[in-house]
C-alpha cells in the first residue's frame, strides 16, 4: 500500500508547549477502515495527537497529513466535512432543543436545508434520543448530552472519526450500541480513533492500539503484538477434586498456587496450548478458565515499565 | 462564504429569542421611550406629550447609558463562553473559518439589537403619532429615523467592543468585569475627564480642537447626532461646547461607522490568533 492511501499520516511529529515536550517524535499511519485506540494517562499526549490531526494546533516539527493534506492549511477546511469529532466535556447550547443543536451542526457541515431535518431525526433515533429531541438541552442528563455529542460526530457519514472518551456517562446498553455503530462505520471504510483511559470492553473493537506516557510512545500494535511484546503470562484458573495438585505434571505443579476457589497458575504465553492440552487430559479437573492479559493488564504493564525505567535513570 | 455565516447568525438570533433577550430589550426600550415622551415634562409640572425635540434629546441622553450596557451584556461571552463550554473547539473542526464564526455571531446579535431597538423605540414614535395633538407623522419621521439608526449603530459598536474583550480573555467572569469597566469609561469617565480638563485649564484648551475630542468616544458621537437637529435646546455639559462646532450629520454617522469597523477588525485580529 502506497503512502498516499493513508488517511492519517504523522512523520516524526513533535509538539512543544512553552518548552514542555508534549509529544516526542511520533510516527503514525492510519488506513481506511481501521479502528485505532489511543491510550494513556491524563496529559500523556492523547489530546495533542487528536488536535494535531484535526489541524487545531501546528506541530513543532515533523509532518502531519490528513487525507493527503496539511490539516492546518485553510485549503483543508473543506475536508473537515468528512471528519467527525467529539471531545471530552462539551456542553451544548442549553436554550436550544436537541434537534435544533444537531441541525445547527448539520447546516455547518453543509447539509441542505431540506434533507437536514430528516437526517438529524434519523441520527437522533440511532443514538436513542428520538423522544427527547424536542426538549431543551438543559433538561438532558449527562448520558443524553454524550449521545447528542455522538450524533453530532456521526453527521454526514464521516471518513475519519476522532472520539475522546466517547463512552463516558453511557449506560452499558448505550455503550454496546455505540460500539456497534463504530463497527458499522468501520465496514463502510471509516477510520476511527478512540481515545480513552477507560479500557474494559474496548479491546474487542480496536484493530491497533498505541499506549502513550508523557508524550512518548510506550507500545504500539495489535492486541496480539502488544501481548507478545509485554510477554505477560496467561492465567489458568482450575477447579477440580481434592488432590488435584498431585495429578499435575511436575512442571505445572511448580507454577500452581492454591486459592479459595481452586487453583491458579500463571503460564508463559508460548506454553499456553501445551498447558491446556496437559490439563484437559486430567480426570480430576472440572473446569478450566483461561485469562489472557487484557488491554488493561498490558496498559498497566507498559506504564509500570516506563515508570521503572524513569526511576532507574 | 455566506452560508455558514448566516447559519451562525440565525442560531444566535434564535438563542436571543429563546433566552428572552429580544423581548427584554424591546420592553426596556419601549417603556423608556414611551415614558419619556409622555412624562418628559413632569418636572415642569405638566403631564402629556412634550415637544418632539425635548423627547428625543432626553431619550438620547438616557439611551446613551443603557444601549452600551445592554450590548456589552449581550455579547461579552460570545467567544469566551463558547470556549468554556467546549463548543468553540468543536466548531473549529467544522468547515467554518474563524472569521465566519465571529462575523456570524456579531451579525446575529447585531440583528437582535437592531430588531429590539426598532420595535422598542419605534413603538414610542407610534404612540406619539397616534395620540399627540401637536406632533404630526411627518414631523416624526426624520428625527426618529436618525435616532433609531444611530441607536442601532451605537449598539453594534458596543457589540463589537464586547467581542474584542471576549476574544482576548480566557475566563467568562473576567470578560464580564472588563466589560463593566469599559462601559464605565466610555459612558462616565471619558466625559468627566474632558470636563475636568476644560475646568482645570480654565478653558485654555484650543476651542477648535476640543469638540473633535468628542469624536474619540462613540457615545458622544451618538449624542451629537441627536442634538444636531435640535440646536434650540438648552444643552448642558459637553454637548453645549460641541454645539458651536457644527458637525454634519453624515460626518457623524461616518464617525460611528468608523467606530464600528475598528473594534470589529480588532476582534477579528485577536480571535484569529487565539489559541485553542
Amino acid at each position: 500500500m502506497s503512502s498516499t492511501d493513508n488517511i492519517v499520516e504523522l512523520q516524526q511529529v513533535e509538539k512543544k508547549y512553552l518548552g514542555v515536550q508534549a509529544l516526542q517524535s511520533l510516527d503514525l499511519n492510519l488506513q481506511a477502515g481501521e479502528v485505532f485506540g489511543l491510550f494513556g494517562h491524563n496529559g500523556a499526549g492523547k489530546t495533542t495527537i487528536i488536535k494535531l490531526i484535526l489541524g487545531l494546533i501546528e506541530a513543532t516539527s515533523g509532518k502531519v497529513s490528513v487525507f493527503g493534506q496539511d490539516p492546518t492549511q485553510s485549503g483543508a477546511r473543506e475536508l473537515r466535512g468528512k471528519l467527525g469529532f467529539l471531545q471530552e466535556n462539551v456542553s451544548f447550547y442549553d436554550q436550544l432543543t436537541g434537534l435544533e443543536v444537531l441541525e445547527y451542526f448539520a447546516r455547518l457541515k453543509g447539509f441542505a436545508r431540506k434533507q437536514c431535518r430528516k437526517q438529524c431525526l434519523e441520527l437522533l433515533a440511532q443514538v436513542g434520543l428520538k423522544d427527547a429531541c424536542g426538549r431543551r438541552v438543559k433538561t438532558y442528563s449527562k448520558g443524553m448530552r454524550q449521545r447528542l455529542g455522538l450524533a453530532q460526530a456521526l453527521l454526514g457519514n464521516p471518513r475519519l472519526l476522532l472520539l475522546d472518551e466517547p463512552t463516558v456517562g453511557l449506560d452499558p446498553i448505550a455503550t454496546r450500541d455505540f460500539y456497534h455503530s463504530i463497527d458499522q462505520l468501520k465496514h463502510q471504510g471509516c477510520t476511527v480513533v478512540l481515545c480513552s483511559h477507560v479500557l474494559p470492553g474496548v479491546e474487542k473493537y480496536i484493530d491497533r492500539a498505541l499506549i502513550l506516557g508523557r508524550g512518548a510512545v510506550l507500545a504500539s500494535g495489535s492486541i496480539e503484538q502488544l501481548r507478545a511484546q509485554a510477554n505477560l503470562p496467561a492465567v489458568f484458573q482450575l477447579q477440580g477434586q481434592r488432590g488435584l495438585s498431585e495429578e499435575l505434571p511436575e512442571d505445572l505443579r511448580l507454577l500452581a498456587r492454591s486459592d479459595s476457589s481452586g487453583m491458579r497458575m500463571s503460564v508463559p504465553m508460548q506454553d499456553k496450548m501445551h498447558t491446556l492440552r496437559a490439563l484437559a487430559g486430567l480426570s480430576g479437573v472440572d473446569n478450566i478458565d483461561v485469562q489472557l492479559p487484557s488491554l488493561e493488564d498490558l496498559y498497566t504493564h507498559f506504564i509500570q515499565r516506563h515508570c521503572d525505567q524513569e526511576a532507574a535513570l | 462564504m455566506m452560508n455558514p455565516l448566516l447559519t451562525v447568525a440565525g442560531k444566535e438570533f434564535r438563542d436571543g429569542l429563546r433566552n428572552r433577550w429580544v423581548l427584554s430589550i424591546c420592553i426596556i426600550f419601549a417603556v423608556l421611550a414611551i415614558g419619556l415622551a409622555y412624562f418628559g415634562a413632569a418636572a415642569a409640572g405638566k403631564v402629556g406629550f412634550t415637544s418632539l425635540s425635548t423627547t428625543i434629546v432626553s431619550l438620547a441622553s438616557l439611551a446613551v447609558f443603557i444601549i452600551p450596557l445592554i450590548a456589552l451584556m449581550l455579547s461579552y461571552d460570545g467567544i469566551v463562553g463558547e470556549d468554556e463550554s467546549g463548543t468553540l473547539l468543536l466548531l473549529m473542526t467544522y468547515p467554518l473559518s474563524r472569521t465566519q464564526l465571529l462575523l456570524g455571531k456579531m451579525l446575529g446579535q447585531g440583528a437582535i439589537m437592531a430588531f429590539s431597538t426598532f420595535i422598542g423605540f419605534g413603538s414610542s414614535a407610534l404612540m406619539i403619532g397616534l395620540f399627540s395633538a401637536t406632533t404630526s407623522w411627518s414631523d416624526l419621521l426624520v428625527p426618529y429615523t436618525v435616532f433609531i439608526l444611530s441607536a442601532i449603530l451605537l449598539g453594534w459598536i458596543f457589540i463589537a467592543i464586547a467581542y474584542v474583550i471576549s476574544a482576548s480573555v480566557a475566563e467568562k467572569s473576567k470578560a464580564a468585569g472588563i466589560a463593566l469597566i469599559v462601559w464605565f469609561i466610555f459612558v462616565l469617565v471619558f466625559d468627566l475627564g474632558l470636563l475636568g480638563l476644560l475646568v482645570s485649564t480654565e478653558g485654555n484648551v484650543d476651542a477648535n480642537l476640543f469638540p473633535y475630542m468628542l469624536l474619540l468616544n462613540p457615545t458622544d458621537i451618538f449624542r451629537l447626532v441627536n442634538i444636531t437637529y435640535f440646536a434650540d435646546q438648552n444643552l448642558t455639559g459637553l454637548m453645549a461646547i460641541a454645539q458651536q462646532t457644527q458637525f454634519s450629520l453624515f460626518g457623524l454617522l461616518a464617525g460611528l461607522l468608523a467606530w464600528l469597523a475598528m473594534p470589529a477588525g480588532l476582534a477579528m485580529y485577536i480571535f484569529n490568533r487565539r489559541g485553542l
